[in-house]
Protein backbone atom coordinates (compact mmCIF):
# COMPACT_ATOMS: atom_id res chain seq x y z
CA UNK A 1 0.00 0.00 0.00
CA UNK A 2 1.42 3.54 -1.16
CA UNK A 3 1.33 6.55 0.51
CA UNK A 4 -1.63 9.09 -0.73
CA UNK A 5 -0.02 12.47 -1.74
CA UNK A 6 -1.52 15.50 -2.87
CA UNK A 7 -0.04 16.38 -6.50
CA UNK A 8 -0.15 17.81 -9.68
CA UNK A 9 0.34 15.43 -12.63
CA UNK A 10 4.01 16.41 -13.34
CA UNK A 11 5.26 16.24 -9.92
CA UNK A 12 3.68 12.57 -9.66
CA UNK A 13 5.64 11.54 -13.29
CA UNK A 14 8.46 12.74 -11.51
CA UNK A 15 7.91 10.86 -8.31
CA UNK A 16 7.34 7.75 -10.72
CA UNK A 17 10.79 7.78 -12.61
CA UNK A 18 12.40 8.61 -9.18
CA UNK A 19 10.87 4.64 -8.16
CA UNK A 20 12.04 3.54 -11.26
CA UNK A 21 15.91 4.28 -10.40
CA UNK A 22 16.37 6.09 -13.93
CA UNK A 23 20.16 6.41 -14.68
CA UNK A 24 20.14 9.35 -17.53
CA UNK A 25 17.98 12.10 -17.66
CA UNK A 26 17.97 14.36 -20.50
CA UNK A 27 15.58 17.67 -21.20
CA UNK A 28 15.21 20.76 -22.22
CA UNK A 29 11.99 22.56 -20.32
CA UNK A 30 8.99 23.47 -22.46
CA UNK A 31 5.32 24.21 -20.59
CA UNK A 32 3.50 22.28 -19.52
CA UNK A 33 6.19 19.93 -19.14
CA UNK A 34 8.98 22.14 -17.15
CA UNK A 35 8.21 20.87 -13.67
CA UNK A 36 8.71 17.34 -14.39
CA UNK A 37 12.30 17.29 -15.11
CA UNK A 38 12.51 20.57 -12.62
CA UNK A 39 11.48 17.91 -9.74
CA UNK A 40 13.89 15.34 -10.70
CA UNK A 41 17.11 17.88 -10.94
CA UNK A 42 16.22 18.51 -7.76
CA UNK A 43 16.15 14.85 -6.87
CA UNK A 44 19.58 14.36 -8.11
CA UNK A 45 21.02 17.51 -6.64
CA UNK A 46 19.54 16.86 -3.25
CA UNK A 47 21.06 13.02 -3.31
CA UNK A 48 17.71 11.23 -3.53
CA UNK A 49 18.09 9.95 -6.78
CA UNK A 50 21.75 8.87 -7.88
CA UNK A 51 21.33 9.74 -11.68
CA UNK A 52 22.94 12.07 -14.38
CA UNK A 53 20.73 15.08 -15.27
CA UNK A 54 22.08 16.48 -18.22
CA UNK A 55 21.25 19.84 -19.52
CA UNK A 56 20.96 20.14 -23.48
CA UNK A 57 20.55 22.44 -25.75
CA UNK A 58 17.29 21.33 -27.59
CA UNK A 59 15.24 18.56 -27.63
CA UNK A 60 17.13 17.16 -30.55
CA UNK A 61 19.86 16.71 -28.27
CA UNK A 62 17.75 15.78 -25.45
CA UNK A 63 16.38 12.57 -27.33
CA UNK A 64 20.18 11.83 -28.98
CA UNK A 65 21.28 11.28 -25.75
CA UNK A 66 18.71 9.70 -24.65
CA UNK A 67 19.55 6.90 -27.46
CA UNK A 68 23.42 6.87 -26.26
CA UNK A 69 22.50 6.32 -23.12
CA UNK A 70 20.28 3.84 -23.88
CA UNK A 71 22.95 2.40 -26.63
CA UNK A 72 25.72 1.71 -22.86
CA UNK A 73 22.49 -0.18 -21.05
CA UNK A 74 21.08 2.78 -19.12
CA UNK A 75 17.92 3.06 -17.81
CA UNK A 76 16.73 6.58 -19.76
CA UNK A 77 14.19 9.23 -19.17
CA UNK A 78 12.91 12.12 -21.02
CA UNK A 79 9.71 14.60 -21.04
CA UNK A 80 8.62 17.37 -23.48
CA UNK A 81 5.75 18.26 -25.47
CA UNK A 82 4.45 20.66 -28.76
CA UNK A 83 7.15 22.16 -30.45
CA UNK A 84 10.11 19.44 -28.27
CA UNK A 85 8.52 17.15 -29.25
CA UNK A 86 8.51 18.12 -32.88
CA UNK A 87 11.89 18.91 -32.53
CA UNK A 88 12.69 15.28 -31.44
CA UNK A 89 10.98 14.19 -34.28
CA UNK A 90 13.65 11.90 -36.49
CA UNK A 91 15.28 10.70 -33.66
CA UNK A 92 12.05 9.59 -32.21
CA UNK A 93 12.45 6.52 -35.56
CA UNK A 94 15.67 6.28 -34.96
CA UNK A 95 15.38 4.92 -31.24
CA UNK A 96 12.41 3.00 -32.13
CA UNK A 97 13.99 1.29 -35.03
CA UNK A 98 17.15 1.01 -33.24
CA UNK A 99 14.91 -0.84 -30.60
CA UNK A 100 16.56 0.68 -27.49
CA UNK A 101 13.79 0.95 -24.67
CA UNK A 102 13.12 4.80 -22.94
CA UNK A 103 10.43 6.31 -21.27
CA UNK A 104 9.31 9.67 -22.80
CA UNK A 105 6.68 11.60 -21.29
CA UNK A 106 4.46 13.84 -23.49
CA UNK A 107 2.33 16.81 -21.63
CA UNK A 108 -0.02 17.06 -24.51
CA UNK A 109 -0.14 20.56 -25.53
CA UNK A 110 -0.92 22.38 -29.06
CA UNK A 111 1.37 23.19 -31.77
CA UNK A 112 2.01 26.44 -33.27
CA UNK A 113 1.01 28.56 -35.10
CA UNK A 114 -0.29 30.32 -33.18
CA UNK A 115 1.57 29.95 -30.19
CA UNK A 116 -0.38 28.30 -27.83
CA UNK A 117 1.25 26.16 -24.68
CA UNK A 118 -2.44 25.46 -23.47
CA UNK A 119 -3.95 21.37 -23.87
CA UNK A 120 -5.09 19.58 -27.51
CA UNK A 121 -3.32 16.27 -28.75
CA UNK A 122 -2.02 17.84 -31.83
CA UNK A 123 1.45 17.15 -30.40
CA UNK A 124 0.49 13.48 -29.22
CA UNK A 125 -0.96 12.67 -31.94
CA UNK A 126 1.68 14.07 -34.81
CA UNK A 127 4.26 11.25 -33.44
CA UNK A 128 1.99 7.99 -33.93
CA UNK A 129 3.70 6.41 -36.76
CA UNK A 130 7.34 6.94 -34.88
CA UNK A 131 6.92 3.35 -33.89
CA UNK A 132 6.64 4.23 -30.03
CA UNK A 133 4.27 2.40 -27.66
CA UNK A 134 1.62 5.33 -26.93
CA UNK A 135 -0.44 5.96 -23.78
CA UNK A 136 -2.73 8.12 -22.67
CA UNK A 137 -3.30 8.91 -19.43
CA UNK A 138 -6.57 10.02 -17.74
CA UNK A 139 -6.11 10.94 -14.07
CA UNK A 140 -2.51 11.91 -12.38
CA UNK A 141 -2.83 8.44 -10.76
CA UNK A 142 -2.65 6.76 -14.30
CA UNK A 143 0.36 8.97 -15.28
CA UNK A 144 2.10 8.21 -12.44
CA UNK A 145 1.42 4.42 -13.02
CA UNK A 146 2.21 4.42 -16.72
CA UNK A 147 5.86 5.25 -16.03
CA UNK A 148 6.29 2.20 -13.99
CA UNK A 149 4.31 0.63 -16.52
CA UNK A 150 6.07 1.95 -19.79
CA UNK A 151 9.33 0.67 -18.60
CA UNK A 152 8.12 -2.87 -17.91
CA UNK A 153 7.06 -2.92 -21.59
CA UNK A 154 9.85 -1.16 -22.90
CA UNK A 155 12.27 -3.27 -21.58
CA UNK A 156 10.57 -6.36 -22.23
CA UNK A 157 13.25 -8.83 -24.36
CA UNK A 158 10.12 -9.79 -26.60
CA UNK A 159 9.16 -5.39 -27.32
CA UNK A 160 12.30 -3.99 -27.04
CA UNK A 161 10.44 -0.50 -28.21
CA UNK A 162 10.17 3.13 -26.32
CA UNK A 163 7.06 3.90 -24.39
CA UNK A 164 5.50 7.12 -24.78
CA UNK A 165 3.38 8.00 -21.98
CA UNK A 166 1.70 11.15 -21.87
CA UNK A 167 -1.05 13.25 -19.87
CA UNK A 168 -2.59 16.64 -20.72
CA UNK A 169 -1.19 19.54 -19.91
CA UNK A 170 -2.22 21.87 -17.11
CA UNK A 171 -5.68 19.33 -16.91
CA UNK A 172 -3.40 17.45 -15.14
CA UNK A 173 -0.19 18.49 -15.25
CA UNK A 174 -0.59 21.29 -13.07
CA UNK A 175 -4.12 20.35 -10.95
CA UNK A 176 -3.25 18.63 -7.64
CA UNK A 177 -5.03 15.47 -7.19
CA UNK A 178 -4.41 12.28 -4.49
CA UNK A 179 -1.95 10.04 -5.89
CA UNK A 180 -0.76 6.93 -4.42
CA UNK A 181 2.82 6.86 -4.09
CA UNK A 182 4.22 3.72 -4.02
CA UNK A 183 8.00 2.81 -2.18
CA UNK A 184 11.23 2.99 -4.17
CA UNK A 185 11.43 -0.68 -3.28
CA UNK A 186 8.23 -2.06 -4.54
CA UNK A 187 8.38 -0.12 -7.58
CA UNK A 188 11.96 -1.10 -8.85
CA UNK A 189 10.85 -4.67 -7.42
CA UNK A 190 7.93 -4.95 -10.20
CA UNK A 191 9.95 -2.68 -12.97
CA UNK A 192 13.57 -4.31 -11.99
CA UNK A 193 16.22 -2.77 -14.34
CA UNK A 194 17.65 -5.48 -16.61
CA UNK A 195 19.64 -5.14 -19.84
CA UNK A 196 17.71 -7.23 -21.98
CA UNK A 197 18.89 -5.27 -25.26
CA UNK A 198 22.33 -5.21 -27.02
CA UNK A 199 24.34 -2.66 -25.34
CA UNK A 200 27.81 -1.29 -26.52
CA UNK A 201 30.32 -3.01 -24.04
CA UNK A 202 33.75 -3.17 -25.00
CA UNK A 203 34.05 -6.73 -23.93
CA UNK A 204 31.30 -7.99 -26.42
CA UNK A 205 31.69 -5.78 -29.22
CA UNK A 206 28.86 -4.53 -31.52
CA UNK A 207 28.07 -1.68 -33.94
CA UNK A 208 25.07 0.22 -33.91
CA UNK A 209 23.36 2.77 -36.44
CA UNK A 210 24.66 1.09 -39.72
CA UNK A 211 23.21 1.66 -43.09
CA UNK A 212 20.13 -0.73 -43.74
CA UNK A 213 20.38 -0.71 -47.87
CA UNK A 214 17.21 -2.01 -49.83
CA UNK A 215 18.49 -5.53 -49.30
CA UNK A 216 18.43 -5.33 -45.80
CA UNK A 217 15.84 -1.70 -44.38
CA UNK A 218 12.29 -3.77 -45.20
CA UNK A 219 13.70 -6.80 -43.24
CA UNK A 220 14.28 -4.35 -39.71
CA UNK A 221 10.67 -2.64 -40.56
CA UNK A 222 9.29 -6.03 -41.06
CA UNK A 223 10.62 -6.82 -37.03
CA UNK A 224 9.16 -3.70 -36.04
CA UNK A 225 5.76 -4.69 -36.82
CA UNK A 226 5.95 -7.96 -35.00
CA UNK A 227 7.43 -5.96 -31.93
CA UNK A 228 4.24 -3.75 -31.64
CA UNK A 229 2.42 -7.07 -32.02
CA UNK A 230 4.32 -8.19 -28.91
CA UNK A 231 3.53 -4.94 -26.96
CA UNK A 232 -0.11 -5.42 -27.03
CA UNK A 233 0.52 -8.81 -25.53
CA UNK A 234 3.36 -7.84 -23.09
CA UNK A 235 1.20 -4.70 -21.91
CA UNK A 236 -2.38 -7.29 -21.18
CA UNK A 237 0.31 -9.42 -18.96
CA UNK A 238 1.71 -6.17 -17.10
CA UNK A 239 -1.42 -4.22 -16.12
CA UNK A 240 -2.67 -7.58 -15.08
CA UNK A 241 0.32 -8.33 -12.76
CA UNK A 242 0.55 -3.99 -12.12
CA UNK A 243 -3.20 -4.65 -10.71
CA UNK A 244 -1.86 -7.60 -8.34
CA UNK A 245 0.94 -5.96 -7.23
CA UNK A 246 -0.78 -2.48 -6.12
CA UNK A 247 -4.25 -2.86 -6.69
CA UNK A 248 -4.99 -0.64 -9.93
CA UNK A 249 -6.20 -2.45 -12.75
CA UNK A 250 -6.09 -0.41 -16.37
CA UNK A 251 -6.22 -2.22 -20.02
CA UNK A 252 -6.14 -0.92 -23.47
CA UNK A 253 -9.27 0.76 -23.51
CA UNK A 254 -12.11 2.00 -20.48
CA UNK A 255 -15.66 1.76 -21.47
CA UNK A 256 -18.11 3.00 -19.76
CA UNK A 257 -21.89 2.03 -19.90
CA UNK A 258 -21.64 0.49 -23.37
CA UNK A 259 -23.36 -2.46 -22.64
CA UNK A 260 -27.24 -1.13 -23.89
CA UNK A 261 -25.74 1.61 -25.67
CA UNK A 262 -26.93 3.19 -29.28
CA UNK A 263 -24.82 5.59 -29.10
CA UNK A 264 -21.43 6.20 -27.93
CA UNK A 265 -18.89 8.87 -27.60
CA UNK A 266 -15.05 7.85 -28.38
CA UNK A 267 -11.97 10.14 -27.34
CA UNK A 268 -9.10 10.04 -25.52
CA UNK A 269 -7.51 11.94 -22.30
CA UNK A 270 -9.00 13.89 -19.91
CA UNK A 271 -11.94 15.43 -21.30
CA UNK A 272 -13.43 11.59 -20.81
CA UNK A 273 -13.92 12.64 -17.52
CA UNK A 274 -16.35 15.07 -18.33
CA UNK A 275 -18.06 13.16 -21.26
CA UNK A 276 -18.56 10.46 -18.64
CA UNK A 277 -19.98 12.97 -16.25
CA UNK A 278 -22.74 13.89 -18.95
CA UNK A 279 -23.10 10.30 -19.81
CA UNK A 280 -24.77 10.03 -16.25
CA UNK A 281 -26.50 13.13 -16.87
CA UNK A 282 -27.86 12.18 -20.07
CA UNK A 283 -28.76 8.27 -19.03
CA UNK A 284 -31.10 9.87 -16.22
CA UNK A 285 -32.71 11.28 -19.07
CA UNK A 286 -33.43 8.25 -20.51
CA UNK A 287 -30.61 8.62 -23.06
CA UNK A 288 -29.06 5.17 -24.30
CA UNK A 289 -25.52 7.08 -24.69
CA UNK A 290 -22.34 5.57 -23.40
CA UNK A 291 -18.18 6.31 -23.38
CA UNK A 292 -15.62 4.49 -24.84
CA UNK A 293 -11.66 5.99 -23.44
CA UNK A 294 -8.91 4.66 -25.46
CA UNK A 295 -5.86 4.43 -23.34
CA UNK A 296 -2.96 2.49 -25.84
CA UNK A 297 -2.95 4.24 -28.70
CA UNK A 298 -0.12 2.82 -30.30
CA UNK A 299 -0.50 -0.36 -30.45
CA UNK A 300 -3.69 0.77 -31.37
CA UNK A 301 -6.56 -2.19 -29.81
CA UNK A 302 -8.64 -2.80 -32.68
CA UNK A 303 -9.79 -6.02 -31.37
CA UNK A 304 -11.43 -4.13 -28.28
CA UNK A 305 -12.10 -1.15 -30.03
CA UNK A 306 -14.69 -2.92 -32.46
CA UNK A 307 -16.03 -5.51 -29.87
CA UNK A 308 -16.65 -3.01 -27.36
CA UNK A 309 -18.52 -0.60 -30.47
CA UNK A 310 -20.50 -3.72 -31.91
CA UNK A 311 -23.49 -3.12 -30.93
CA UNK A 312 -23.53 0.87 -30.84
CA UNK A 313 -25.12 2.04 -33.62
CA UNK A 314 -23.94 5.42 -34.21
CA UNK A 315 -20.64 6.27 -32.22
CA UNK A 316 -19.10 9.53 -32.49
CA UNK A 317 -15.31 9.64 -32.35
CA UNK A 318 -13.81 13.26 -31.00
CA UNK A 319 -10.26 13.99 -32.45
CA UNK A 320 -8.78 16.89 -30.21
CA UNK A 321 -6.04 17.49 -32.86
CA UNK A 322 -7.32 18.44 -36.90
CA UNK A 323 -5.50 16.83 -39.62
CA UNK A 324 -6.17 19.39 -42.55
CA UNK A 325 -7.36 17.79 -45.33
CA UNK A 326 -8.09 14.03 -44.31
CA UNK A 327 -11.22 11.99 -44.63
CA UNK A 328 -12.14 12.00 -41.43
CA UNK A 329 -9.93 15.75 -39.90
CA UNK A 330 -8.89 13.38 -36.98
CA UNK A 331 -6.52 10.51 -36.21
CA UNK A 332 -8.85 8.58 -33.90
CA UNK A 333 -11.47 9.09 -36.18
CA UNK A 334 -9.64 7.34 -38.94
CA UNK A 335 -8.21 4.54 -36.79
CA UNK A 336 -11.81 3.78 -34.98
CA UNK A 337 -13.04 3.43 -38.75
CA UNK A 338 -10.40 0.95 -39.32
CA UNK A 339 -10.61 -0.95 -36.94
CA UNK A 340 -14.29 -1.61 -37.56
CA UNK A 341 -13.97 -2.01 -40.99
CA UNK A 342 -11.78 -4.70 -41.14
CA UNK A 343 -13.50 -6.79 -38.90
CA UNK A 344 -16.59 -6.25 -41.36
CA UNK A 345 -18.77 -4.72 -38.58
CA UNK A 346 -21.58 -2.13 -39.35
CA UNK A 347 -21.16 0.34 -36.97
CA UNK A 348 -21.31 3.54 -38.45
CA UNK A 349 -19.45 6.80 -37.04
CA UNK A 350 -19.30 10.50 -37.54
CA UNK A 351 -16.16 12.69 -36.58
CA UNK A 352 -16.17 15.59 -33.59
CA UNK A 353 -13.34 17.73 -33.11
CA UNK A 354 -13.50 19.81 -30.10
CA UNK A 355 -10.86 21.24 -27.17
CA UNK A 356 -8.16 22.53 -29.80
CA UNK A 357 -5.32 24.90 -28.31
CA UNK A 358 -6.71 24.23 -24.75
CA UNK A 359 -10.30 25.33 -25.73
CA UNK A 360 -12.30 23.26 -22.68
CA UNK A 361 -15.39 21.37 -22.91
CA UNK A 362 -18.16 21.98 -21.05
CA UNK A 363 -21.12 19.48 -20.45
CA UNK A 364 -23.06 21.91 -22.83
CA UNK A 365 -20.55 21.22 -25.62
CA UNK A 366 -20.61 17.10 -24.59
CA UNK A 367 -24.53 17.88 -25.12
CA UNK A 368 -24.48 18.72 -28.56
CA UNK A 369 -22.01 15.97 -29.39
CA UNK A 370 -25.08 13.49 -27.65
CA UNK A 371 -27.62 15.31 -29.62
CA UNK A 372 -25.98 14.85 -32.98
CA UNK A 373 -25.38 11.24 -32.38
CA UNK A 374 -29.56 11.44 -31.38
CA UNK A 375 -30.04 13.31 -34.89
CA UNK A 376 -27.84 11.18 -37.17
CA UNK A 377 -28.73 7.85 -35.28
CA UNK A 378 -31.08 6.41 -37.46
CA UNK A 379 -30.26 9.16 -40.69
CA UNK A 380 -29.14 7.67 -44.61
CA UNK A 381 -26.73 9.96 -45.05
CA UNK A 382 -23.97 11.02 -42.11
CA UNK A 383 -21.69 13.97 -42.39
CA UNK A 384 -18.68 13.63 -44.33
CA UNK A 385 -16.73 16.66 -42.68
CA UNK A 386 -16.42 16.57 -39.11
CA UNK A 387 -18.48 18.33 -36.57
CA UNK A 388 -16.33 21.27 -34.50
CA UNK A 389 -17.83 21.14 -30.81
CA UNK A 390 -16.90 24.64 -29.57
CA UNK A 391 -15.31 27.01 -32.29
CA UNK A 392 -17.25 30.21 -32.68
CA UNK A 393 -19.32 30.72 -36.50
CA UNK B 1 19.02 -12.55 -53.24
CA UNK B 2 17.94 -16.11 -51.55
CA UNK B 3 20.94 -16.43 -49.70
CA UNK B 4 20.33 -13.18 -47.70
CA UNK B 5 18.90 -13.70 -44.03
CA UNK B 6 14.70 -13.13 -43.10
CA UNK B 7 13.73 -11.05 -40.68
CA UNK B 8 13.61 -13.48 -38.29
CA UNK B 9 17.10 -14.56 -38.75
CA UNK B 10 18.74 -10.67 -38.29
CA UNK B 11 19.49 -9.56 -34.94
CA UNK B 12 16.93 -6.55 -34.00
CA UNK B 13 17.39 -3.00 -34.33
CA UNK B 14 20.17 -3.88 -37.42
CA UNK B 15 22.89 -4.41 -34.52
CA UNK B 16 25.92 -5.69 -36.17
CA UNK B 17 27.11 -8.72 -34.19
CA UNK B 18 30.12 -8.79 -36.12
CA UNK B 19 31.82 -5.07 -35.99
CA UNK B 20 34.73 -4.00 -38.64
CA UNK B 21 32.86 -6.93 -40.93
CA UNK B 22 32.12 -3.79 -43.26
CA UNK B 23 34.75 -5.26 -45.92
CA UNK B 24 32.21 -8.08 -46.28
CA UNK B 25 29.62 -5.64 -47.86
CA UNK B 26 30.88 -5.73 -51.57
CA UNK B 27 29.58 -1.76 -52.74
CA UNK B 28 31.12 -2.89 -55.82
CA UNK B 29 27.09 -3.54 -57.20
CA UNK B 30 26.48 0.27 -56.36
CA UNK B 31 28.78 0.71 -59.48
CA UNK B 32 27.77 1.63 -62.83
CA UNK B 33 30.95 3.29 -64.82
CA UNK B 34 34.22 1.04 -63.79
CA UNK B 35 37.56 2.15 -63.70
CA UNK B 36 40.18 0.97 -66.22
CA UNK B 37 44.00 1.02 -65.86
CA UNK B 38 45.90 1.53 -68.92
CA UNK B 39 49.03 -0.59 -67.81
CA UNK B 40 51.24 0.72 -70.66
CA UNK B 41 50.42 4.59 -70.23
CA UNK B 42 50.19 4.36 -65.90
CA UNK B 43 53.40 6.14 -64.26
CA UNK B 44 53.29 4.02 -61.06
CA UNK B 45 52.95 7.85 -59.02
CA UNK B 46 50.34 5.83 -56.40
CA UNK B 47 48.23 9.30 -56.99
CA UNK B 48 45.27 7.52 -57.79
CA UNK B 49 46.02 4.65 -54.50
CA UNK B 50 46.33 7.78 -52.52
CA UNK B 51 42.52 9.70 -53.56
CA UNK B 52 40.56 6.61 -53.58
CA UNK B 53 38.06 6.79 -50.76
CA UNK B 54 37.63 3.36 -50.52
CA UNK B 55 40.72 2.03 -50.51
CA UNK B 56 40.05 0.17 -53.58
CA UNK B 57 43.51 0.73 -55.59
CA UNK B 58 45.47 -2.23 -55.22
CA UNK B 59 49.69 -1.85 -55.08
CA UNK B 60 50.51 -5.07 -56.37
CA UNK B 61 54.43 -6.98 -56.59
CA UNK B 62 53.86 -7.50 -60.29
CA UNK B 63 56.56 -6.66 -62.60
CA UNK B 64 55.14 -4.96 -66.13
CA UNK B 65 57.18 -3.63 -68.41
CA UNK B 66 55.42 -1.12 -70.86
CA UNK B 67 56.12 -1.53 -74.98
CA UNK B 68 58.51 1.17 -75.01
CA UNK B 69 60.43 -0.80 -72.87
CA UNK B 70 60.09 0.81 -69.53
CA UNK B 71 60.30 -1.32 -66.52
CA UNK B 72 58.10 -1.11 -63.26
CA UNK B 73 58.20 -3.43 -59.98
CA UNK B 74 54.62 -2.73 -59.43
CA UNK B 75 50.93 -2.67 -60.89
CA UNK B 76 48.36 -0.93 -59.83
CA UNK B 77 45.06 -3.09 -60.05
CA UNK B 78 41.13 -2.27 -58.68
CA UNK B 79 39.38 -3.92 -55.82
CA UNK B 80 36.12 -4.25 -58.14
CA UNK B 81 34.25 -5.96 -55.09
CA UNK B 82 34.27 -2.73 -53.23
CA UNK B 83 34.99 -0.14 -55.87
CA UNK B 84 31.78 2.03 -56.38
CA UNK B 85 32.87 3.71 -59.62
CA UNK B 86 33.09 7.15 -57.98
CA UNK B 87 35.69 7.95 -60.64
CA UNK B 88 37.82 10.24 -58.69
CA UNK B 89 41.09 8.29 -59.48
CA UNK B 90 40.53 8.64 -63.39
CA UNK B 91 39.98 12.32 -62.53
CA UNK B 92 43.31 12.59 -60.26
CA UNK B 93 44.96 10.61 -62.73
CA UNK B 94 48.28 12.76 -63.85
CA UNK B 95 48.39 11.36 -67.40
CA UNK B 96 44.74 9.59 -68.26
CA UNK B 97 46.03 6.65 -67.42
CA UNK B 98 42.39 5.55 -66.08
CA UNK B 99 39.24 5.51 -68.01
CA UNK B 100 35.62 5.30 -66.99
CA UNK B 101 33.77 2.08 -68.68
CA UNK B 102 30.22 1.65 -68.18
CA UNK B 103 29.02 -1.90 -66.52
CA UNK B 104 27.19 -3.75 -68.82
CA UNK B 105 24.86 -6.40 -67.43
Amino acid sequence: MGKVVPLGGNYAVAYAVKACDVDVMTAYPISPQTTIVERLSEFVANGELDAEFLHVESEHTALSVAIGAAAVGARAYSATCSQGLALMNELLYIMSAMRLPMVLTIVNRALSAPINIWNDHSDFMSVQDAGWVMMMSASNQEAYDEVIIGYRIAEDPRVLLPVITSMDGYIQSHVVEPVEVESDEDVLSFAPKRRTWYVLDPDKPVAMGSVGDPNYYYEFKRQQWEAMKEARQVFDEVVVDFAKKFGRRYSAIETYMLDDAEVAIVGMGSFMGTIKAYVDRARKEGIKVGALRVKLYRPFPADDVAKALSNVKLVGVMDRALVPGSPTGGHLHSDVIAAIKQRGLDVRTIGFIAGLGGRLLTMDNVKQMVSALIKYKDARELPKEPIFIGVRE
Amino acid sequence: MSALPGWRQLPIGAVNLVPGSSVSYKTGEWRSLRPEIDQEKCIRCRTCWMYCPEGSIIEVDEPYKTKAGREYKVTYKIDYDHCKGCGICANECPVKAISMVEEVI
